[in-house]
């Protein structure tokens, strides 16, 4: 067991917040066609209120705080937050288009101790990043950026959301990473706008694509042991919890309000008008989220997978109840291991024959994020 | 027993969790968890307080140890904090701004 894997128990053990995502602008100087935020700002919160926040994270017993947006770099006062923040002794990652760092803003990360930044890179090829971003010019200038971080020293991940657009771009964006000498991981989940508008899902690669990722060693490790066939579960699995949110983490909008995930938008409480505090321990939407057990699931929990599928909370909440499937996990847990869930069962769904590999696949997630 | 300065290196992210102190190296990500004797030096190591006196001053009246075993300890310790770049190790006392200008250029400003 890894001294990380004991603190995070040990956190869930004693309620504390031990990691939060801090979105601190939904405004951007992109337009992926993926992405489901409103950039219009409806008052996002102050230097003042965001550092206010920040020291109630660290009484909280907050360590790992990650900033993203929208473009952080669009806020004038992000280095601000990110220097207030490291003086608090956070772990401080940022997630950045980097489309706006330059020597400069690089040195910068660099010097306040920024642990890790990540980027997200959509092909190795200009013209396949720049049609998703829809900003000319920004593949050109995010690579350069992660020059700029590199010759810094700082940690640096290509994030690549897999899509049909660039579906056949992921292996040259899997080299692009490894010619800059960066980790790189990616995710096939295209979420629903935070609006409810579910239009955005027709750019998610259809199920039947993901044995091709599933099965592919440089991103999962031991294809076999991410690909075998679910056991049965047992207690400790049907008795256990479904993921961090709300237990561990929780995410903060622009706006103060807080979710028990950045995928996952159940306001919660909103920090203008209660202490963070206040709202973890006694939000009733997140004791809510903290009361699922796995055993109480009404379909996962007679599903063969539930000790094993990457079933998001958040996802079956946007798809109508967190304690439902999220059915996009569903359908990764059946194209990873060749065996259809209990939802797919029960709905009828659309069972493809199996991939021809699938006999000899299994995932690990630890390396590619999200799958 | 010579004088021996510590001081934490400004290049790290800590934050106290039931007790026990988590340590991580911002540019090698190397973690650490301190125990409660171990916080109890870490907190006060800053850069002036000589090692011996910390022992003496923040261990020994506070946790079932003898002097011996507690300076024997605390220099295993700081020995290997020092390995990582997590603690400064200095024979004269050391000032903030050396402190931070020590740590590879990263650190908490």
């Amino acid at each position: 067991m890894s001294l990380m894997y004991e603190m995070n128990n040990k956190a869930f053990d004693h309620g504390v917040p031990l990691s939060v995502h801090m979105d601190v602008t939904y405004r951007c100087n992109e337009r992926c066609v993926h992405c489901y935020l409103d950039h219009d700002d409806h008052g996002e919160m102050t230097t003042a209120e965001i550092k206010g926040i920040i020291d109630q994270l660290a009484e909280a017993g907050t360590f790992f705080l990650t900033f993203s947006g929208g473009e952080v770099f669009l806020r004038r006062d992000f280095l601000e937050l990110v220097a207030h923040a490291r003086k608090l002794l956070f772990n401080v990652k940022v997630k950045t288009n980097a489309v706006m760092i330059r020597e400069r803003e690089a040195q910068e990360l660099r010097r306040l101790g920024v642990e890790q930044i990540q980027i997200s890179v959509y092909s190795h090829r200009a013209e396949v990043h720049d049609a998703i971003t829809k900003l000319p010019g920004s593949w050109a200038r995010t690579t350069r950026a992660i020059r700029f971080l590199k010759d810094q020293g700082l940690k640096v991940t290509i994030a690549n959301v897999l899509m049909n657009d660039n579906f056949d771009d992921y292996k040259g964006a899997q080299a692009l990473a490894e010619e800059l000498g960066v980790s790189y991981t990616l995710d096939p989940t295209v979420s629903p706008k935070m609006d409810g508008d579910h239009s955005i899902l027709s750019l998610r690669v259809p199920g039947t694509a993901l044995p091709t990722v599933f099965h592919d060693p440089s991103l999962v490790g031991d294809v076999a042991e991410y690909c075998a066939p679910p056991s049965a579960p047992g207690e400790d699995v049907l008795n256990g919890y479904p993921c961090s949110a709300g237990h561990t983490s929780c995410y903060i909008t622009p706006y103060a309000d807080v979710f028990p995930c950045v995928q996952f938008p159940l306001p919660s409480g909103n920090l203008r008008q209660q202490k963070f505090l206040d709202i973890w321990r006694n939000s009733t939407q997140l004791e809510d989220v903290r009361s699922i057990r796995a055993r109480d699931l009404p379909t996962c929990s007679g599903c063969g997978h539930v000790g094993t599928c990457s079933r998001c909370p958040g996802l079956a909440f946007m798809e109508g109840d967190m304690r439902g499937p999220s059915t996009v996990d569903c359908e990764k847990s059946f194209y990873r291991t060749g065996v259809p869930s209990a939802n797919m069962r029960r709905r009828g769904l659309e069972v493809p024959a199996p991939h021809p590999m699938q006999q000899l696949v299994q995932i690990a997630p630890a390396l590619v994020q999200g799958l | 027993m010579r004088d021996v300065y510590i001081a934490r290196s400004s290049a790290i992210a800590s934050r106290v969790l039931a007790g026990e102190t988590m340590v991580m190296h911002v540019t090698d990500s190397t973690f650490f968890t301190l125990n409660e004797v171990a916080t109890a030096i870490w907190h006060a190591a800053d850069g002036v307080t000589p090692l011996a006196e910390i022992v003496t001053r923040n261990v020994c009246p506070n946790f079932e140890i003898t002097p011996q075993e507690a300076f024997a300890d605390a220099e295993e310790f700081v020995r290997e904090l020092a390995t990582h770049g997590i603690l400064q190790v200095s024979d004269h006392p050391m000032l903030a701004q050396a402190v931070l200008n020590q740590s590879s250029g990263a650190g908490a400003p």
